[in-house]
This record gives C-alpha cells, sequence and structure tokens, in this order.
C-alpha cells in the first residue's frame, strides 16, 4: 500500500500539516452554531439523501434516463462546502452534481423535473442529470467531461477580480480529475493571477472504479503543491467541520487570499452510476458497509445533536417526514410536468440568431421551431 | 478610406471594440508585452493596460476555458490562439463547453466570446503547423465560424463578432496579415459587416468559384487566367461559414449552373463537403455540371518546398478543376 | 445444370436462322459469353453466345442447316451431366430448367437487367416488332421475383427508376440519357426532347447549352440525336410525332389501296441538270485527293436528298395504319445489291453529314453488307430511301416503297443528252430521278415540291444555301 492510499483512507476530522505546509483551520465546536442552524442543517443533508434516493427509485422504473451519478454519501460536503457562500458566489461542478445544485439554492422541483427531462427542468428538459444550471443561483453547472469546469471556474473568478467584485468561485472536481491537463493548467493560471477561486476535490477515493492511489504517485494534499497554491484537507463527513472550514476559507479568499485547494475526504456510497454496483469489482462488501457506518454525514451530525441534547428523536423524524414530503412533491412536479415542446429542439443553441445566413444545416428548416423556418 | 494591412484592421477593431466595451478583454500567448506573435494586438497593452490584454501561460485548453468561464458570468473575452493548429488542445472547451453552454443550460448561460488567430498553412512550416481547422469548428452547432480574407472584412467581421452574443471562431490567415487593402477610415463611424453575409469578390457568367478565407486569393487569381481564355467566373467568398449565406451560394450556382468549392483542408468531410450537399439538395435543377472540389492533398503538410507546393491548393488546380466543371480541355 | 442453347432472334424480323459456322465442337469447354457459331439471319451473319458455362456437349442442328427461332440448337452441360432425352424436347419441364440455369446467369447482372426489362415495359406500347426482351431475360426476372433474390424488394427499387426517367429520362433503346439537372429543366420548360439532342458535355451529357442551341435552331435541329435513338418506336418517340388522319386522308388511304394494292404507289419524275454537280464533284475530288476522299455522283444525290428531306419533313415519313408518322431526322436509307439480294444500309442523320462522311460511310456499310456483317441497327430505322441503278446504265426506273416508308428515290444513269435551254440547243450531262410516293402519306403536289427542292440543290447548290 502507498503512502496515497495511507492517506486517502484515513479520514481526518481535524486539519493538519500538510505536504507544503499550509494548514486548514479546525477545531470547530457545535456550541459555534445555534440550534435552528444545526437543525437547518440536518434538514438539508436529509433533502439531499431523500431527494438522491427518490432519483434512484425513480430511475429504477424509468422515469430517469441515461446517466444519473448519486451523492449519497456526500451530502456533508455539498452542503458545508456551498452553504457558506453568498448567492453571488459561483459553483461550478462536474456530474455528480444534484445535491450541490440543492445546496447552491435551486429548488428540489426544478432539478428532479430535470432528472426527468421535462420542460419544467432547470436545463428545461435539455441538460439532464449531469448539466444541471441555475444562473439565477450562481449555479453554473454540472459539467460531463472530467476536469473541465476547472478553467471556467478560474475564468468566474478571472471575471470577479476583472470586474473588481468580491465574488469566490468554488470548483468541485473528483478525485480523478486532478490527473487531467486541465487541472494543471487552471491552477497555474489562478495562481499567477491570484483569481479567487476555490478547487475542491470531492476526494471519495474512487475515480468510477480506480481508487486514486492507483493513479496518483504522491498524496493528493501534494498535487497542488507546484502551483504555489494553499492546500487544505477537510473531513467531509462532518458538516460541522466542512461548514467552519470552508465559511473561513471563503472569507479569506474573498478578501484576496488567491486561489485554494481543497482536499474534502468523503466517500460514495453508491456506486459510481446507476450501473455501477455499490460493492464488487474495485471495492469490498465490507469496505462499504464499514464506511457507511462509520462515516454517514447524517449520522455523525444526529449523534452529536443527539448527545448535545439538540435534537430529539421525534424531531428528527419529523423533520425526515417533512422531508420526504417536500421530495415526494418534487417527484411530483416532475412526474405532472410537460415534456418538452419538439419546438424546443431548436431553441438555445444560440444566443443569437443572426439576422443573415443560415444556422442550422439539417434540412428542416420549414420545422415548426427551427429558426431557419422562413429565413431562407 | 484608408489603405492599410489585414493586420492592422485586425489591430484597429479590437483597439474599438475594447475601447467600447470595458467586458471585451483579449487573452493569449504573447498578446501583452511581445505585441502578439503576429502583432495583431501590438500597442495594446499600452493603450488598455494588462488587466485587459493578458498574456497567458501556453495552456491552451487552459485559458480558452478561462475564456469560456469568463463568457458565462458576462464577460467578452476575445482568446487568441498563437495559431488556431494549437487550439486543438482546446477544442475540449470550445466544442464541449462553450458551444454547448446555452443548450445545456436550458437557455440560461451563454457564452458571447470569440476565439481568434491565423488558420492554414504559411510557408514551410511543415504537418502539425499546417492546418486548416474551420471545419472542426463548423461541425459543432453553437459555435459560429467567420474566416475574413481582405482587411476590411477582417475589421468589420471581427467588430460584429465580438458583439455577436454566441462563441465565435475567428479564423485569420498567416499569410493574410500583410495584405493590403481598402479600409473604411475609423473616423467615418462604426464599420461592422453582419455575420452570415457572403460578398462576390468577382463576377462572371460561365462558372462559379465559391470559397473562403485566404483561398479567395488563389480563387481571384485563376479567374483572372481564366478571364485570358475567355471564361468568366464568379468567385463568392463566403465570409462566414456558420452563419452560412446559402442565398448567396444558390444564386451563383442558379446564375453559372457549375460550381468549383475551393478550400484550404483536407478533402473528406470538408466545408466543400456541406457545400457541395446544399448545392445538390437545393440547386439540382440549376446545375450542368457536378460540383468539384479543390482541397489541399489528402496528406499531412510536407516541408519540402516542392511538396507543400503541390500539396497546396494551387491557381492550376483550380484552373483544372472548372475545366473539368466546364467541359473544357485545357 | 445444363443449358440449352437456342435459336436465338437475331434481328428484329428474323423468324429463323441458319447455321453458318459453329466455332465451337461438341466437347469444348465454354464460358458464358463465348461465340458458339455464326449465324445467318435474314438480314445478316450474327454471332451466337453461350449462356452459360459448361462442355458444348451436343450439337442438334449442323452447320448449313436451318432453324426457327426459339429451337434448341445445341446444349451446354457439365462434362459428366446426364442430359437424359437425346432428343432435348421442348418438354415444359426442361424450358424450365434451361429458365433457371439463364436466370442464374443473368443473376450477375442483377439489377440492371431487371431495370432494363422493367423499362423496356413501361415504355412499351403496341410496337412488339422489336427489342422485345428475349425470352430468357423475361424468365430470369421472373425467377427472381420469387426466388432467392425474392422479396420484392427489386421490383420496388426497378419502378421508380422507370417512372423517373421514362418521360423524357430514355434513350430509344431503353437506356437512360445523361442530361445535367439544369439542361433537364430546361428543356422541360422549352418543351424540348431531350432525346432529340445531341449532348456535348463528358459522355455525351446533355449540357444546358445543348439544349439552348436546341431551342435555337427550333424543331428541325431539335430532332438531331445520337445514333442510338434511331431505332426509336415511331411514333412515340421524341425523333418524330404522331400525326392523326383527317376523315380525308383516311378516305383517300382506304380508295387508294383499294385501288391498286397494299401500298398505293405513284411516281413522279424529274430530269436534273448535273454540270454544276459534275463541276462540283471534279473539283471536291481533285482538292481532296490527298486525303483519300473520292465522292461519287451517288453520294452528292444522297446528300442533296436527305437535304431536300430536312426541308419537307412531310415526305420524311412513314405510314402507321392508323396515322402517319413524320419524322425530325433524316436517316436515308441507301439500297446495296448483295450477292442473293437487297440490303438497304441507313446513313444516320444525313443531312447533317457532310458529303465526305456519307461517301466514306456508304462505301463502310455497303462493304460489310456484302460480307453480311451489318449489326441490325445499321439496317434498320430509315426514313426514306434511295436506290441507284445508274451504274448498270439504267436511265431512269421506278423502285418498290420500303414499307412503312412513304417514299424511295430512283436514280437513273448521269449521260449527256441535247436539251434545249432559252431555244438553244445545248449538250448537258443530266440525271432522271423518280420518286415513287406512298398517296396515303405523300400527295402529289407534296411529292413534287420536295423534288422542285432536290432539283434545285443538284442544279444551283448556292441557291440551295439560301
Amino acid at each position: 500500500m502507498g503512502t496515497a492510499e495511507a492517506e486517502a483512507t484515513k479520514p481526518s476530522k481535524t486539519s493538519g500539516e500538510n505536504g507544503n505546509g499550509t494548514s486548514s483551520p479546525g477545531g470547530a465546536k457545535l456550541g459555534d452554531f445555534s440550534k435552528e442552524e444545526l437543525h437547518r442543517f440536518m434538514r438539508a443533508m436529509l433533502l439531499f439523501r431523500r431527494f438522491e434516493e427518490k432519483a434512484e427509485e425513480a430511475y429504477a422504473i424509468g422515469k430517469i434516463g441515461g446517466f444519473c451519478h448519486l451523492h449519497i454519501g456526500q451530502e456533508a460536503g455539498a452542503l458545508g462546502l456551498i452553504d457558506p457562500l453568498r448567492q453571488d458566489d459561483w459553483v461550478i461542478t462536474a456530474y455528480r452534481d444534484h445535491t450541490q445544485a440543492l445546496a447552491k439554492g435551486l429548488e428540489p422541483g426544478p432539478v428532479m423535473a430535470e432528472l426527468y427531462g421535462r420542460d419544467t427542468g432547470s436545463s428545461r428538459g435539455k441538460g439532464g442529470s449531469m448539466h444541471i444550471f441555475g444562473a439565477e443561483q450562481g449555479f453554473m453547472g454540472g459539467h460531463g467531461i472530467v476536469g473541465a469546469q476547472m478553467p471556467m471556474a478560474a475564468g468566474m473568478a478571472f471575471a470577479a477580480k476583472y470586474r473588481g467584485t468580491d465574488q469566490v468561485c468554488v470548483c468541485f472536481m473528483g478525485d480523478a480529475a486532478v490527473n487531467q491537463g486541465a487541472f494543471l493548467e487552471s491552477l497555474n493560471m489562478a495562481a499567477i493571477w491570484k483569481l479567487p477561486a476555490i478547487f475542491v476535490v470531492e476526494n471519495n477515493e474512487y475515480g468510477m472504479g480506480t481508487a486514486f492511489s492507483r493513479v496518483s504517485a504522491v498524496p493528493m494534499i501534494q498535487r497542488a503543491d507546484s502551483f504555489g497554491v494553499p492546500a487544505h484537507t477537510v473531513d467531509a463527513q462532518d458538516i460541522i467541520e466542512t461548514w467552519s472550514f470552508m465559511d473561513d476559507l471563503v472569507k479569506q479568499v474573498r478578501e484576496g487570499a488567491g486561489p485554494q485547494f481543497v482536499e474534502a475526504r468523503t466517500y460514495r456510497f453508491k456506486g459510481h452510476s446507476m450501473s455501477d454496483p455499490v460493492s464488487g469489482t474495485y471495492r469490498s462488501k465490507e469496505e462499504v458497509d464499514g464506511r457507511v457506518k462509520e462515516q454517514d454525514p447524517i449520522a455523525i451530525l444526529r449523534n452529536r445533536l443527539f448527545e448535545a441534547d439538540l435534537m430529539t428523536e421525534e424531531e428528527l423524524d419529523a423533520m425526515d417526514d417533512e422531508v420526504r414530503k417536500e421530495v415526494d412533491e418534487a417527484a411530483d412536479f416532475a412526474d405532472e410536468a410537460p415534456l418538452p415542446d419538439p419546438a424546443e429542439l431548436y431553441s438555445h443553441v444560440y444566443a443569437e440568431i443572426n439576422e443573415h445566413g443560415r444556422l442550422f444545416f439539417d434540412g428542416r428548416d420549414g420545422e415548426a421551431g427551427h429558426p431557419g423556418g422562413g429565413k431562407d | 478610406m484608408a489603405v492599410i494591412t489585414y493586420r492592422e484592421a485586425l489591430n484597429q477593431a479590437l483597439a474599438e471594440e475594447m475601447e467600447r466595451d470595458d467586458s471585451v478583454f483579449l487573452m493569449g500567448e504573447e498578446v501583452a508585452e511581445y505585441d502578439g506573435a503576429y502583432k495583431v494586438s501590438k500597442g495594446l497593452l499600452d493603450q488598455f493596460g494588462e488587466r485587459r490584454v493578458v498574456d497567458s501561460p501556453i495552456s491552451e485548453l487552459g485559458f480558452a476555458g478561462l475564456g469560456v468561464g469568463a463568457a458565462m458570468v458576462g464577460l467578452r473575452p476575445i482568446i487568441e490562439f498563437m495559431t488556431f493548429n494549437f487550439s486543438i488542445l482546446a477544442l475540449d472547451q470550445v466544442l464541449n463547453s462553450a458551444a454547448k453552454m446555452l443548450y445545456m443550460s436550458g437557455g440560461q448561460i451563454s457564452c458571447p466570446m470569440v476565439f481568434r488567430g491565423p488558420t492554414g498553412a504559411a510557408l514551410q512550416l511543415s504537418a502539425q503547423h499546417s492546418q486548416a481547422c474551420e471545419i472542426w469548428y463548423v461541425h459543432a452547432p453553437g459555435i459560429k465560424v467567420v474566416t475574413p480574407a481582405t482587411p476590411a472584412d477582417a475589421k468589420g467581421l471581427l467588430k460584429a463578432s465580438i458583439r455577436d452574443n454566441d462563441p465565435v471562431a475567428f479564423m485569420e490567415g498567416e499569410l493574410l496579415y500583410n495584405l493590403k487593402g481598402e479600409v473604411p477610415d475609423p473616423d467615418d463611424g462604426d464599420f461592422i459587416i453582419p455575420l452570415g453575409v457572403a460578398d462576390l469578390k468577382r463576377e462572371g457568367e460561365h462558372i462559379s468559384i465559391i470559397t473562403h478565407g485566404k483561398m479567395v486569393h488563389v480563387a481571384l487569381q485563376a479567374a483572372s487566367k481564366l478571364e485570358k481564355d475567355g471564361i468568366e467566373a464568379d468567385v463568392l467568398d463566403l465570409r462566414t461559414l456558420r452563419p452560412l449565406d446559402v442565398d448567396a451560394i444558390l444564386a451563383t450556382v442558379r446564375k453559372t449552373n457549375r460550381a468549383v468549392y475551393l478550400e484550404e483542408g483536407w478533402p473528406w468531410g470538408g466545408v466543400g463537403s456541406q457545400i457541395v450537399s446544399i448545392i445538390q439538395d437545393e440547386a439540382f435543377d440549376d446545375l450542368d455540371a457536378p460540383v468539384v472540389r479543390v482541397t489541399q492533398a489528402d496528406v499531412p503538410m510536407p516541408y519540402a518546398k516542392n511538396l507543400e507546393q503541390i500539396a497546396k491548393p494551387s491557381v492550376d488546380r483550380v484552373i483544372a478543376a472548372c475545366n473539368r466543371v466546364l467541359y473544357r480541355n485545357s | 445444370m445444363a443449358t440449352k442453347v437456342h435459336m436465338e432472334a437475331l434481328s428484329p424480323t428474323m423468324e429463323e436462322g441458319q447455321v453458318v459456322q459453329w466455332l465451337k465442337s461438341e466437347g469444348d469447354t465454354v464460358k458464358s459469353g463465348d461465340v458458339l457459331a455464326e449465324i445467318e439471319t435474314d438480314k445478316a451473319t450474327m454471332e451466337l453466345v453461350a449462356r452459360g458455362d459448361g462442355v458444348l456437349r451436343k450439337i442438334t442442328v449442323k452447320e448449313g442447316e436451318t432453324a426457327p427461332v426459339g429451337e434448341v440448337i445445341a446444349m451446354i452441360a457439365a462434362e459428366d451431366e446426364d442430359l437424359g432425352d437425346d432428343d432435348a424436347p421442348d418438354g415444359d419441364s426442361s424450358d424450365d430448367e434451361a429458365s433457371d440455369s439463364e436466370a442464374d446467369a443473368e443473376a450477375d447482372s442483377g439489377d440492371a437487367t431487371d431495370d432494363d426489362a422493367d423499362e423496356e415495359a413501361d415504355a412499351g406500347d403496341e410496337d412488339e416488332d422489336d427489342d422485345a426482351p428475349p425470352k430468357a431475360e423475361a424468365d430470369a426476372k421472373g425467377k427472381s421475383g420469387d426466388g432467392t433474390k425474392a422479396d420484392g424488394g427489386e421490383s420496388a427499387d426497378a419502378a421508380p427508376s422507370g417512372d423517373g426517367s421514362g418521360e423524357e429520362g430514355q434513350t430509344g433503346d431503353g437506356g437512360r440519357i445523361k442530361a445535367s439537372p439544369v439542361a433537364r429543366r430546361l428543356a422541360k420548360d422549352e418543351g424540348v426532347e431531350l432525346a432529340g439532342i445531341e449532348g456535348s458535355g463528358p459522355g455525351g451529357r446533355i449540357i444546358k447549352r445543348d439544349v439552348e442551341e436546341a431551342v435555337k435552331a427550333g424543331p428541325a435541329e431539335k430532332a438531331a440525336a445520337p445514333a442510338a435513338a434511331a431505332t426509336a418506336r415511331p411514333g412515340d418517340g421524341p425523333d418524330s410525332e404522331k400525326v392523326p388522319l383527317s376523315q380525308m386522308r383516311k378516305t383517300i388511304a382506304k380508295r387508294l389501296v383499294e385501288s391498286i394494292g397494299p401500298i398505293p404507289h405513284f411516281f413522279l419524275t424529274i430530269d436534273v441538270d448535273m454540270t454544276r454537280a459534275v463541276e462540283a464533284r471534279a473539283r471536291i475530288n481533285r482538292d481532296l485527293e490527298r486525303d483519300g476522299v473520292k465522292i461519287s455522283y451517288n453520294d452528292i444525290v444522297l446528300k442533296a436528298t436527305a437535304m431536300a428531306l430536312a426541308r419537307h419533313p412531310e415526305c420524311n415519313a412513314h405510314w402507321g395504319g392508323d396515322h402517319v408518322v413524320r419524322f425530325h431526322r433524316v436517316h436515308l436509307g441507301v439500297a446495296v445489291a448483295i450477292e442473293d439480294g437487297l440490303i438497304t444500309p441507313v446513313i444516320r442523320d444525313a443531312d447533317r453529314k457532310g458529303m465526305a462522311a456519307i461517301s466514306a460511310e456508304v462505301r463502310e456499310l455497303a462493304g460489310r453488307a456484302r460480307e453480311k456483317k451489318l449489326k441490325p441497327e445499321e439496317y434498320t430505322g430509315a426514313t426514306f430511301s434511295v436506290s441507284n441503278l445508274g451504274m448498270f446504265g439504267i436511265e431512269q426506273f421506278t423502285a418498290v416503297i420500303n414499307p412503312p416508308e412513304a417514299g424511295i428515290l430512283a436514280v437513273g444513269a448521269m449521260e449527256e443528252r441535247a436539251v434545249v435551254v432559252d431555244g438553244e440547243l445545248d449538250i448537258q450531262p443530266r440525271m432522271k430521278i423518280t420518286m415513287s410516293c406512298d398517296h396515303r402519306v405523300i400527295d402529289g403536289a407534296l411529292g413534287s415540291q420536295f423534288l422542285q427542292t432536290l432539283r434545285r440543290i443538284l442544279e444551283e447548290p448556292l441557291a440551295a444555301l439560301v
């Protein structure tokens, strides 16, 4: 077993010294948060969990098609790394994006409707699971090409700096993405121009079915070393720890600390996608069962709240019922929503249909909705 | 009217648009302190400062994607590729991100930006630096492709491209930068050439040579030679490949009944393939002969001067193609 | 499987054929396409080719013997194949067998063959005399319909191609006319028949300028077309038009036939001053001696006749029973005496050919006619004929019309005769030409006008150019 794996599989609840000597904040205490806030965290994470479970169910009965990547087990990261942001800050991510969209402020209904491929979906049914967008909420999309979101994140951060605003861009990626050239190029540009970007690796230890230790000679935390970008590790199964860490980091970046690299340690409780079993070829059932038992972010918060008498079993049950109801409503909203009008096929390809010339070449000019209709 | 070079025309367009709109910035390799690898951005750093004229690391994927991200949140980046050969590294950002962003976001997020730089061969730069990249861009819905051939077109079309609300691949020609031509004086007001309007660079009645970009000049030379033979050719410069001025294509074909498509790229799935498809589809009953294409030889660009010469589309090959289409022996 | 070798219809009108020579002997290995024998038809000696592979096992019709079309004259089979009944009777079962093997043999050419057959079928109407699909092809098609190629897709394929080209896209022999799209459109707009236009594009493709020229030239020029179109069925092709009979014409036809036989002939004679023709011939032959060109008086008459016919299309016609077929192209039949009879090779588009070309063509065709090597398309399709017995010293004669043509010229010998010119005696080279007319088509005045034109051309060649 190499160093990387040893590092990666050891969950660290608190910050510590890392490879390049930068430190991550830590030591957050339950007492730093109000009861209401803690309840809000719990409710949000429950919503993420139930939302993904509903999506899984809908996928199983054919309501959702294509790729569908669930975030179950990673809810604390979704919430804690996004919740501290302002609405005008940006989040951009990869394709495991449902709960992050919810965390950035999208309503469950439109997100579920997007998964269902409906006209009321957040991307009007044109994006699907991998491409949830919420421009208004600063959720700049799920992106399907591993690592491709990183240069774009640098671009948004560049825009903030260009305009002189204090907006921050948070870029999520999976652990596999750090091996893309885009990672190097983006971190380097962010560093040389001191861009307000936070690059967060959700290190769930497997890029699809390949353990990170098999594709990196050094631990994750060292991967940002050569760019002069401060690196941090956070236990992203612990919402209290994660939220506090991110809140602090965002403030620093907003004040001009420049780009940051964060390894958010987490674990995916489900398969890579709907076609990947929870356990089997690349990870054992024992491993998964053990991690689910030890590291369920919802259980971790629940235990701490119960211990501190900040929440009762009844309160939690009531909260869960409420969340389930909300998710059911989202599913109903999606189910009842109309399919996109066939005429929508041609909308949103171009923002500007030029006055002259032909833009579409499929010979279907005369058809309803075709922007070339009647032009030539 | 002033006679300036293609390079100066581009420079004017950049300066005018940056002056006009603060959200426009220029990024690329060597664009700032070096004044541009081909000096297109000469003086812009002094005029606009390093905030808006930004030297990038050699990271084509990275800075192209940075431009996409900046455009997603409302800036109007101009991303300069030293040549479009290097843009192949960035194609993921252009095709998968910029071109599809608006669609996959359901209309929420557009990418108003320009990718620009020279495309095609120069002189003896051999295989990796001498390729026409138009087709890789024009293939994808969501992006627009502009290929100016003259200084005036370069200026008017670049200004229109910068103001366009979609990603535009603006493809210049290394061998065109020194080309001189008349361009309306900046004092006479904004000179804009709308996208999607082809330009009949020469009028004739016997045959249509349809082309774009640098090849316009090869077509014009061929037309001059044909004229001595009593053959009058229409030379239609498409100017923009997407949007495409189909009306102009059909009009010239309906006039001459014969067409040759000339392009710098390779034949398989080339720009000409699409043009020929349109012609046979929409002007079938106007054709008196098959439409013939003249392209680069279907090989990587060789280095040796003589080989390069025969690999490129030449005046002679255009004339031969015209004769073939005219059913003339020569 | 055995393949029967049939006496095939090698000319449009052939009913029986004589085996001149077997080029393969019993026991020889033959392949489909090999020439098996020379067959003398009613018109020429033709080659009979094998339609199957194997060994020529048996020859049942010997050299010099005659067999009706359709009769089995030999058998091709595998070396050790049992041929069964020695007499190879035309029983139904063995017929089917033969068809099967021919169907197999045709399978390679597949769709094309079927298409052709279909197009023939589409184009066909009352005329059955030529180019009917050989039985084997028809069989092959039938077989393929329910055989291995099967499933009907083929005929579905063939149908649209027939439809698409049926109206304007076919040559007389069922081939597709090659024309550029704009030429097709223009021809349609202008009402010009493509088949009547000579293509100047690659491979004879008709292009825009060909149609434009045809339009400019008017109806007479529209008649110009490739020789291949000459065998078009009279009256339904682009080279000719049907002229309905008026009641009067019907009555004339009926009464004249009742009067003097199947073709109501009448005869018109002109006596032509050949002075200019003699001068011209001498000059031409002197000038072109180096090129080996030697024009005969007959060539001059042929050219003049063709020119005159072009100006009098009413005489360039066939009798069609219930209609008259008036031709837009002039294909002159030239009667040639051969050893045991007479054959009339055809000079296509004679009005459009130069005298030297006509001369060369006549010589070449006549030569092959005497060797009986003419192909059917070389002796069919005449619109009008010329017979010349001048070389035999015949001063004047009448020729019998070659139906369904409506006229024939009988050209006599040229000889010096004394004639009165402006009250004075003069000695001139003179030639008598007699036209036999089918009165159902050509009336006296019409024939006379034609002959006037002919005389004018011969006597005043320059004036004829006006």
